[in-house]
């Protein structure tokens, strides 16, 4: 998966905390910001605590684990990189920390997702550059 | 407050797709725009407030093509489609307050003839709701585009409540409906049953094809002024009695919200019924946002036209119908009038208040809403009294 020019969809601008994010993936670590204050987990990546108002987090390693939240098949692709992908699924992940990701499960056809199936993070080199964390099904 | 600030004045252009309309995104719009003006009895010259739909337009370059030289309030409300029931609010506060006397609203598009959803998601990061945050988190997933941000609230929907694919349908059927009554509509003299809804095309699961609102060309605009002054005037003022907008937390970030159900109007609704001083209830048509489906049914629910879960059977059995108990977007909506991002169902509104609706009068129409939703879930509403 390596071929960075075959690679035609849209990346994450690795700036800023995506790009820490990102980086973490490519170490095959899921991170996410956990406020060093109250404790709270949190993402998308923020610059404050919105519960406790503190600007103090670390990048806390996740377990990696979670289930189907909620998805979407697409089976029309409203963006051209994704025409040849349908029909696939963006799929809203719910981490055992409580956060949600949105993500897609690579091992499970689109009609065999279920909400509250456990999966577990694997992460897709699609580039050089970018790793990004995905799903499989995992044992419940 | 309630009632001093009235509508006067709607203008619309013809509504189409093939072959385009043929003109630019502004100049339909100021084609909308003089036709409300004129219809309020104004001139050009006495607007001196203009909202513009967002990213569809300065409020400069609307001034300097209809001759405002003494415009003195500029803002747009920046929600997406909830913007033109959310900006009646912030017309109303301008003139109640003297901050201005006649405020045009105009909002319109080629969104057929011109750039499609697909290709504006695709190419303008300031066009997606969240920028950034969509960029980095959603998009590298195949997460780009309404339907399928909203498609994953419906399915939660379906998944809590039972709400079935039937019944989104059910919403797709009234809205065609609607339409074989407005010859305006695109869809006017193309009927659809909903085992046509069910075997179009899955777009973004639950979302089939005809879950989703029309891609057209087109502008509406309204002309809002104080109770006072339209007395001045030669037309039937509507009054805006209240007003209300919110946002769904965080705005900004769909997928992590406590509650996926609550959204802008959920903050909104009990607001503005409050300020209005009158219930649900008292409601006698409602103009709701439909870019799709369960966003009708999802609204008709946190406005508290019926209890959040309840929506699917709410709108089944012709009660959204005209002549129903709770008549929904007489004029067909963005699903089978046109897209006109929100403004034409603040037009037919007026039109029903008025008893201006020709063949689809809602009887006796004395209270209406229009609400609207916008980027990832803003919410708004006007509740509106003839
Ligand atoms: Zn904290």
């Amino acid at each position: 998966m390596s071929e960075a020019s075959a690679y035609t969809k849209p990346l994450p601008e690795l700036e800023g905390h995506a790009r820490e994010f990102y980086g973490f993936c490519k170490q095959r670590e899921l991170r996410f910001q956990r406020c060093t204050k109250c404790r709270a987990w949190r993402h998308v990546p923020r610059e404050m605590c919105a519960g406790c108002g503190s600007t103090e987090w670390e990048w806390a390693r996740a377990s990696g684990r979670g289930s189907v939240f909620t998805w979407t098949v697409v089976g029309r692709a409203l963006h051209p990189a994704f025409q040849e992908d349908t029909p696939y699924a963006p799929v809203v992940v719910e981490m055992e920390e409580g956060v949600r990701l949105l993500s897609q499960v690579v091992d499970c056809p689109p009609e065999a997702l279920e909400i509250g199936m456990p999966v577990e993070v694997v992460f897709d080199d699609v580039t050089d550059e970018v790793t990004l964390p995905k799903f499989r099904r995992a044992p419940a | 407050m309630a009632g001093q600030a009235c509508i006067v004045g709607i203008g619309e252009t013809d509504y189409c797709r093939k072959p385009g309309s043929g003109m630019s995104q502004l100049g339909l719009q100021l084609t909308a725009a003089v036709r409300a003006i004129r219809e309020a009895g104004l001139e050009p010259a006495e607007i001196d407030g203009i909202m513009p739909f967002p990213n569809l337009g300065r409020a400069e370059e609307f001034a300097a093509n209809l001759g405002c030289e003494n415009l003195r309030f500029a803002a747009t409300v920046h929600m997406g489609g909830a913007a033109p029931a959310a900006s009646l609010q912030a017309a109303a506060a301008a003139v109640t307050s003297g901050m201005a006397s006649h405020v045009l609203l105009p909002a319109g598009w080629n969104g057929y003839s011109g750039a499609r959803v697909r290709q504006t998601v695709a190419q303008d990061l300031a066009s997606i709701p969240g920028g950034a945050i969509a960029r980095d988190y959603y998009l590298p997933f195949g997460f780009t585009a309404p339907p399928q941000w909203y498609s994953v609230i419906a399915r939660r929907h379906m998944h809590e409540f039972g709400t079935k694919p039937e019944q989104l349908g059910a919403i797709a059927v009234t809205m065609r409906k609607h339409a074989q009554l407005n010859p305006r509509a695109v869809m006017h003299g193309k009927p659809m049953t909903l085992d046509d809804y069910l075997a179009s095309p899955m777009l973004a699961d639950p979302y089939r094809f005809f879950d989703c609102c029309l891609e057209t060309d087109g502008a509406a605009a309204v002309v809002v002024t104080s109770a006072e002054r339209a007395r001045d005037l030669p037309g039937k003022p509507i009054a805006i009695l209240s007003g209300a907008c919110g946002q769904p937390y965080p705005a900004d970030e769909i997928t992590n919200r406590e509650d996926i159900f609550r959204t802008g109007l959920t903050i909104a609704a009990p607001e503005a019924f409050a300020k209005a001083g009158i219930t649900p209830g008292d409601v006698d048509f409602a103009m709701i946002y439909d870019c799709f489906t369960f966003e009708v049914l999802q609204q008709l629910e946190e406005v508290g036209f019926c209890k959040r879960g309840e929506g699917g059977s709410f709108v089944e059995g012709g009660r959204i119908e005209l002549g129903g108990e709770l008549p929904v977007n007489t004029h067909g909506g963005l699903l089978s009038e046109a897209h006109v991002l929100g403004m034409s169902h603040i037009v037919e509104a007026v039109r029903q208040l008025r008893g201006e609706a020709e063949g689809r009068q809602v009887e006796n129409a004395e209270i209406g809403i229009v609400t609207g939703w916008g980027d990832f879930g803003d919410g708004s509403i006007a509740i509106l009294r003839r």
